[in-house]
């Protein structure tokens, strides 16, 4: 296995009395999808807010691309080439499509008096929602799309900026099969492209069929990790899914 | 060019045309006296949009720096000396980058708050100003106020020189409000207005852009200050910090359209007149504040998106249906 593109070393988040994520460490390996999996409640969206900056971790410790993030902020991984969607996809919806996607490319100050949507950039755009089946509804509103489509909006949006590692909090939730079938092609076709994926979802059986390593998360820390066979097999984790 | 550039370009010098000739028309004083009026509230409100209106964080502070503006330039005045006549006019940008520079850390602190707490710290701005200009009477002379000299313009045309430099404000505001909204700080502010927690994710600087709108909503708002100042020549603190202005300004916005380009100067064009109006006729019985709160009633039932967006929407609407009527098979299989 390669080297890993992103550490996670003893990541703690206590809300109160409560213990969140506790102690928890993983790697996500260099060209890996990645999957954070576990019950509801078992701390994969803090572990996610944590690692992109959203929430500030009483303890532990992130390397991302060989070096080590002190004060992870989301503006500065996101332009490092770390970047996420979210559980509820978020797009801005009195935008056009085209705007969502031009809005997500990371421009230097003294590009800012620049034209909004210039040429290239909006043939960059209509390449990537055609990727995704969205070129037709390129001038619509964000705001009058599916709930689906958002969700591949979204995602399409977040590979504007060319990332290293895209984590995705739950792609498939709330989406059609036949949405779930274009989602997991996408993945597939950018991660045989090079771009590493971290994702947490609830479909095991895409889980299952796409990543490797699969890391179990129970009550905030870390139960198993290794390849979906391995922890599918696990008793532990039989134990959180099916037990107590 | 594009069409859309053009047909922007000729909207904007036909108002400038219009403009400047206003007053070589009607050069009775106490109409040019309500154009200066206008246009001073026209300035303000486009300045509050410009930083409000497309990032979506109401302040209500920004009389402020308008009054910071006035007291500024009647200082200068008193210490420095800028002469009379044309000169101050020209002073005004450096007076207002000047207090632009000193906003900026205090909008970094403030910015860290959203919404209602964004609007109430930025009020609490607004007389913490006004409160200095009472209290620093060494600068400020306090409530006794603060003279300005009179500069000496013809008495028949004295108030052109006044609306000409509130029209060149007002023009500098929509020129710079048309190139940020076609550019890619345009595309940042309104990212941040619709999603900033999602805008941060993409890694657009928001902290930046927002510095830079309300930077400019205060070098704008500062220098129509000290224009103010300076037709007055006589200021205090309750007249200079006036939350009144503020809620003027910001009412216009509202009726204008947020968020648009010529709403906060439709929205001004509109009410300024129709108060002045109601002040002579109504306005020793204060009858006015009735006849005042009338209009906003009558728009907030019809529009209450605004002037611009209520016609805009009702535009597409018929032209939607147009479409339809046309060609009903077309737009199915779009929606499909």
């Amino acid at each position: 296995m390669s080297a890993a593109l992103l550490e996670i070393e003893g990541l703690t988040k206590r809300f109160g009395g409560v213990t969140a994520v506790g102690d928890c460490s993983f790697s996500v390996p260099e060209g890996s999808v990645t999957a954070l999996v576990g019950p509801n409640g078992s701390g994969k969206t803090t572990a996610f807010n944590l690692i992109t900056g959203y929430l500030r971790a009483d303890a532990g410790a992130i390397r991302f691309a060989g070096s080590s993030i002190r004060k992870p902020n989301p503006v500065s991984l996101a332009r490092r080439g770390l970047t996420r969607t979210f559980q509820q996809a978020r797009v801005f919806p009195d935008l056009t499509l085209v705007q969502n996607m031009v809005a997500a490319l990371q421009q230097p100050w003294r590009a800012a008096l620049r034209r909004a949507v210039r040429k290239p950039e909006q043939a960059r755009a209509l390449e990537l929602l055609e990727e995704f089946g969205l070129a037709r509804l390129a001038e619509e509103r964000a705001g009058n799309l599916s709930y689906g489509q958002k969700k591949l909006l979204e995602f399409a949006a977040v590979l504007m900026a060319d990332p290293r590692l895209v984590l995705l909090d739950e792609p498939t939730a709330g989406v059609n099969p036949l949405l779930v079938d274009q989602i997991e092609q996408r993945i597939r076709d950018l991660n045989a492209r090079g771009l590493t994926f971290l994702l947490v979802e609830h479909n095991m059986n895409l889980v299952m069929r796409l990543s490797d390593p699969v890391v179990v998360l129970d009550h905030g820390t870390k139960l198993a990790e290794g390849s979906p066979d391995v922890v599918r097999t696990d008793p532990r984790v039989l134990e959180a899914y099916l037990g107590g | 060019m594009s069409r859309a550039t053009t047909a922007g370009l000729v909207r904007g010098g036909a108002f400038a045309a219009a403009g400047i000739a206003f007053p070589f028309v009607f050069h009775a004083a106490w109409i040019v006296n309500i154009g200066v009026l206008t246009l001073m509230y026209a300035a303000l409100a486009t300045a509050w949009n410009l930083f409000s209106g497309y990032t979506g964080y109401i302040t209500l502070g920004q009389a402020a720096f308008f009054g910071l503006g006035a007291y500024t330039l009647g200082i200068t005045f008193e210490h420095v000396g800028v002469g009379s006549g044309y000169n101050p006019f020209y002073a005004l940008p450096l007076v207002g980058a000047g207090i632009a520079l000193v906003s900026v850390p205090v909008a970094w602190i403030a910015l860290r708050t959203r919404h209602m707490t964004f609007a109430i710290v930025t009020l609490t701005l607004l007389f913490i100003v006004q409160q200095l200009a009472f209290n620093l009477r060494s600068l400020t002379k306090g409530s006794t106020g603060l003279m300005l000299p009179t500069p000496r313009f013809p008495i028949d045309s004295y108030d052109t020189p006044f609306y000409l430099a509130m029209l060149a404000l007002l023009l500098a505001g929509l020129a710079l409000c048309w190139l940020i909204l076609r550019s890619k700080l345009g595309l940042m502010l309104l990212a941040i207005r619709e999603d900033e927690e999602k805008a941060r994710g993409l890694g657009i600087r928001v902290t930046g852009a927002k510095l830079i709108a309300w930077s400019l909503m205060v070098w704008l708002s500062a220098m129509v200050g000290g224009v103010w100042a300076y037709y007055l020549t006589f200021i205090y603190p309750e007249s200079s910090v006036d939350p009144l202005v503020m809620i003027g300004a910001v009412l216009m916005t509202f009726l204008g359209g947020r968020g648009t380009l010529w709403g906060p100067t439709i929205g001004a064009l509109v009410l300024v007149p129709t108060q002045q109006y109601m002040i002579t006729k109504l306005g020793a019985s204060q009858l006015y504040l009735v006849g005042y709160s009338a209009v906003f009633m009558v728009v907030l039932l019809l529009l209450p998106r605004g002037i611009l967006p209520s016609l805009r929407g009702a535009i597409d609407s018929r032209r939607e249906r147009r479409r339809t009527h046309r060609e009903p098979v077309v737009r199915e299989e779009a929606h499909a």
